[in-house]
């Protein structure tokens, strides 16, 4: 069994070890736009030529979006709409909400507050509640909260880091709603990390020109999501888990979203839920592994809710670009792909070479430091991990030297536990860290009151979404920090408008699957071979071996 | 059993790179032998060996509790417990990921609670049933001190007990493990909640900026700014590199 680093690598950590105290005098420049741009196009996935081709449906029609997402907008339904019966409602309410992590949570929070009766939400989602890429965020969630800063400041940053491609009124909506959305989780019991007197203890993030990352440990994300979770419960608000939606429905005489089928993921049933405004809260694609990368991701994450909004007519932002993070686990194989914290360069680890030597300033926007990552390896200077991938050295017990003993295992014990447990001590030992696919920058277009936007920049009526699956708010990169900060933000927004709506709503809206109807004919027209179905569900990582040697047999 | 070649499909970081030799072992899944490669988890290791999950596994990276399992290694007599992500297989070992764990949850509203160990108790009465045992702290994934932190919340210490639990990811396998029927959980839950609500000192920065947005105190600047992403980005970008970096 592998455990803790083989003497081959442990010769590499001397050196260090060795060039730790002259880093340290080490001022790194911060990079021009010149310099980020050429950087980024030499070496970040977004700018291969292999990971990405136009699509040929639907509103993007002739837009450049990464292979795998492709494959999934160019396929059939999963479902064949002749043998689904749409007249017997499974559950008829006011609101439905597709999917099971924080913008789902903060929505139906939202909704409540404003009026809707908790025992009309329906909240559909494919694993358990809570089980999203929510839980996964560790480092922290922006929010221009003190004297030395302001929220033009986090527009700016927000703004440049998304390479001036977001969409500025929900920049707007981001920046201006944080700090109100730290003091509302501080009011559901969000145990922030405080000084003795209240203040946050706020820390540093790439791209971010003040410290304005509230932290939680290094369990943000998880903190956020159980406490918006028990509070959904405690409402009663109907869930029901390990039933993914598979396809919206369309009132045919409208063209308005009116629910979506589910499908129960053990039984095989599916069920018809009718609903007055549908949000959908169904998070990213990194379980698509776009050009091959691990990821981060939760299990679920494979944009299923992208598919489902495009075949009502949604358009897509930004679905060119990706987020890889910078430092994800390269070694050992078990955690392959997992996040180390941006947390750990905020609190002063280092990036460093074969050669013991810096090679970029550590808090430059994420996908400036994925593309210097690569760079290092691809020219040769990375370190060789024992299963033959190529990693850098995060150099973690710096954080430890510059802010006293003790600070790894108490603010990042979650990085101190994922380590340990394959035999290596942060607190003591670099770690070998390359870039893993994160986040999905883009998504469908929303308006910042999180109407869904067609490609005319209409209402598609009935439908809202927040979180990961939207596009805008984080242009072409988004910053650490930022994607806790949206889910909440557009979360609350989304659960305010669906109250709006159902309040003006007096009708219960009509069904069918006309919209897949005639995306269906596109689809013929295309020859697009038909064993090509979306959305996925769930990614398949069996083995080769048994998948070629398995048959069906009907028992 | 002969190498096998790994397909494309299968999660990247199982493909053998670099032309190692992999290393195989036994495990036991559910009673059935099966040969994995070594240094996996148990998770990518029955995936490997042909299994799909859908109940036992979430988030894949030792935050959600989801794929809570108990495990025997050869020769030994305890019955371990572990997460499957987060746990590296072991020639020899027998496996059982859990589904599900029947751990309910009993609904109360915290803005009529106060932060006081009576009312923990008052919701879930079983934690003074509490007999010392120490198995949860046996069976904590995470390494916490379950049965202490239980003892402070009997003892009227919630802050001292929301520290101790913080790390807690509601796996379940301390209430399976608990003569005294606990539902840790959520009663970590409650207590985390009471403590961040009622105990902690509130940030006063955050509720004076909160109330000068509302003022519209940013509103112009911010106007402004989106005008400028609008109609001159260069401009904007002018802006944006020369804007100071706190260090």
């Amino acid at each position: 069994m592998v455990f803790g680093y083989p003497p081959e690598l442990r010769e590499k950590i001397r050196i260090v070890e060795e060039t730790r105290e002259e880093r340290l005098k080490q001022v790194m420049k911060r990079l021009s736009l010149e310099e980020r741009d050429q950087l980024v196009r030499k070496y970040h996935p977004d700018y291969r030529s292999d990971t990405k081709r136009p699509v040929r449906i639907g509103a993007n029609r002739g837009e450049i979006i990464y292979n795998e997402v492709v494959d999934l907008l160019e396929a059939w339904p999963a479902e064949n709409p002749d043998d689904v019966d749409l007249t017997q409602i499974d559950y008829d309410v006011d609101l439905l909400i597709i999917g099971g992590g924080g913008a789902a949570a903060a929505a139906a929070l939202w909704a409540i507050y404003s009026g809707v009766d908790p025992s009309n939400i329906l909240i559909a989602t494919k694993l358990r509640f809570g089980d999203a890429n929510t839980v996964k965020a560790q480092g922290g969630i922006q929010a221009a909260d003190r004297p030395n800063d302001s929220p033009a400041r986090h527009f700016l940053d927000t703004f440049g880091g998304g390479h001036f491609a977001n969409r500025p009124e929900l920049v707007k909506a981001l920046v201006r709603d944080a700090p109100f959305i730290i003091k509302w989780l501080e009011d559901l019991g969000v145990m922030f990390d405080k000084t003795g007197e209240g203040e946050m203890i706020e820390n540093a993030g790439g791209g971010a020109s003040r410290k304005r990352l509230h932290a939680a440990r290094d369990y943000t994300g998880l903190e956020i999501m159980r406490v918006m979770r028990d509070e959904v419960w405690n409402y009663g608000v109907h869930i029901v888990e390990f039933q993914p939606a598979i396809e919206l429905l369309t009132d045919p005489e409208t063209g308005a979203v009116s629910g979506a089928i589910l499908w129960n993921l053990e039984t095989h049933e599916y069920r018809i839920a009718r609903a007055k405004v549908t949000i959908l809260a169904t998070g990213g694609f990194g379980r698509l592994h776009l050009a091959g990368f691990p990821t981060t991701n939760h299990y679920g994450a494979t944009a299923d809710g992208v598919v489902m909004a495009y075949r009502v007519g949604a358009y897509l932002r930004d679905m060119d670009s990706a987020q890889f993070h910078p430092t994800g686990v390269a070694w050992p194989e078990a955690i392959l792909g997992e996040l180390i914290t941006e947390k750990c360069r905020g609190l002063g680890a280092h990036l460093v070479n074969v050669e013991g030597k810096r090679f970029i300033r550590e808090l430059e926007p994420r996908d400036v430091v994925a593309s210097a990552i690569i760079r290092e390896c691809s020219e040769g200077r990375g370190i060789i991990t024992p299963t033959g991938k190529c990693g850098v050295w995060l150099d973690l017990p710096l954080i430890d030297i510059i802010n006293g003993p003790g600070t790894i295992k108490r603010y990042l014990p979650a990085m101190y536990r994922q380590f340990k447990r394959q035999g290596i001590d942060i607190t003591r030992e670099p770690v070998l860290t390359y870039p893993t696919l994160h986040y999905q920058n883009g998504g469908v277009a929303i308006d910042p009151w999180t109407h869904v936007l067609n490609k005319e920049e209409e209402w598609i009526h009935g439908l809202l979404a927040a979180g990961e699956v939207t596009g805008g708010v984080h242009g072409k990169n988004r910053l650490m920090g930022n994607s806790l900060l949206d889910i909440t933000v557009f979360g609350r927004r989304a659960g305010i408008t669906a109250a709006k709506i159902i309040k003006e709503t007096t009708t219960k809206p009509k069904l069918s699957l006309k919209h897949v109807e005639k995306y269906m004919a596109e689809l013929e027209k295309l020859g697009v071979p038909r064993t090509r179905r979306a959305p996925r569900i769930l990614p398949d990582y069996r083995g080769k071996h048994v998948v070629i040697r398995s048959l069906f047999i009907p028992y | 059993m002969a190498q096998v070649e790994v397909s494309k499909k299968v999660e990247p970081g199982l493909r053998g790179e670099g032309g190692e030799k992999k290393k195989f072992v036994t495990i036991y899944y559910m009673g059935k032998k099966y040969r994995v490669p070594a240094g996996l988890t148990v998770l990518k290791a029955l995936e490997w060996a042909g299994y799909r999950f859908i109940r036992g596994v979430g988030c894949r990276g030792g935050f959600c509790g989801a794929c809570a399992m108990a495990y025997r290694l050869p020769g030994e007599y305890k019955l371990r417990t572990g997460l499957a992500c987060q746990t590296v297989v072991v020639d020899g070992m027998y496996i059982a990921v859990f589904p599900y764990l029947a751990v309910t949850k009993p609904r109360y509203n915290i803005e009529e609670l106060k932060p006081e160990a009576g009312v923990v108790l008052k919701i879930f009465p079983e934690v003074s049933r509490c007999i010392e045992c120490n198995a949860c702290t046996k069976a904590c994934p995470q390494g916490l001190e379950v049965m202490d932190a239980i003892q402070e919340i009997l003892r009227g210490n919630l802050e001292k007990a929301a520290d101790m639990v913080f790390d807690c990811l509601s796996c379940g396998l301390c209430s399976i493990r608990c003569p005294a029927e606990i539902r840790h959980a959520w009663v970590f839950q409650l207590v985390r909640r009471l403590y961040g609500k009622y105990i902690a000192p509130k940030a006063k920065h955050v509720e004076e900026r909160v109330k000068e947005i509302e003022e519209g105190k940013y509103d112009e600047e911010l106007d402004r700014l989106v005008e400028l992403a609008r109609k001159d980005i260069e401009a904007l970008k002018k802006m944006y590199m020369e804007r100071d970096i706190e260090k």
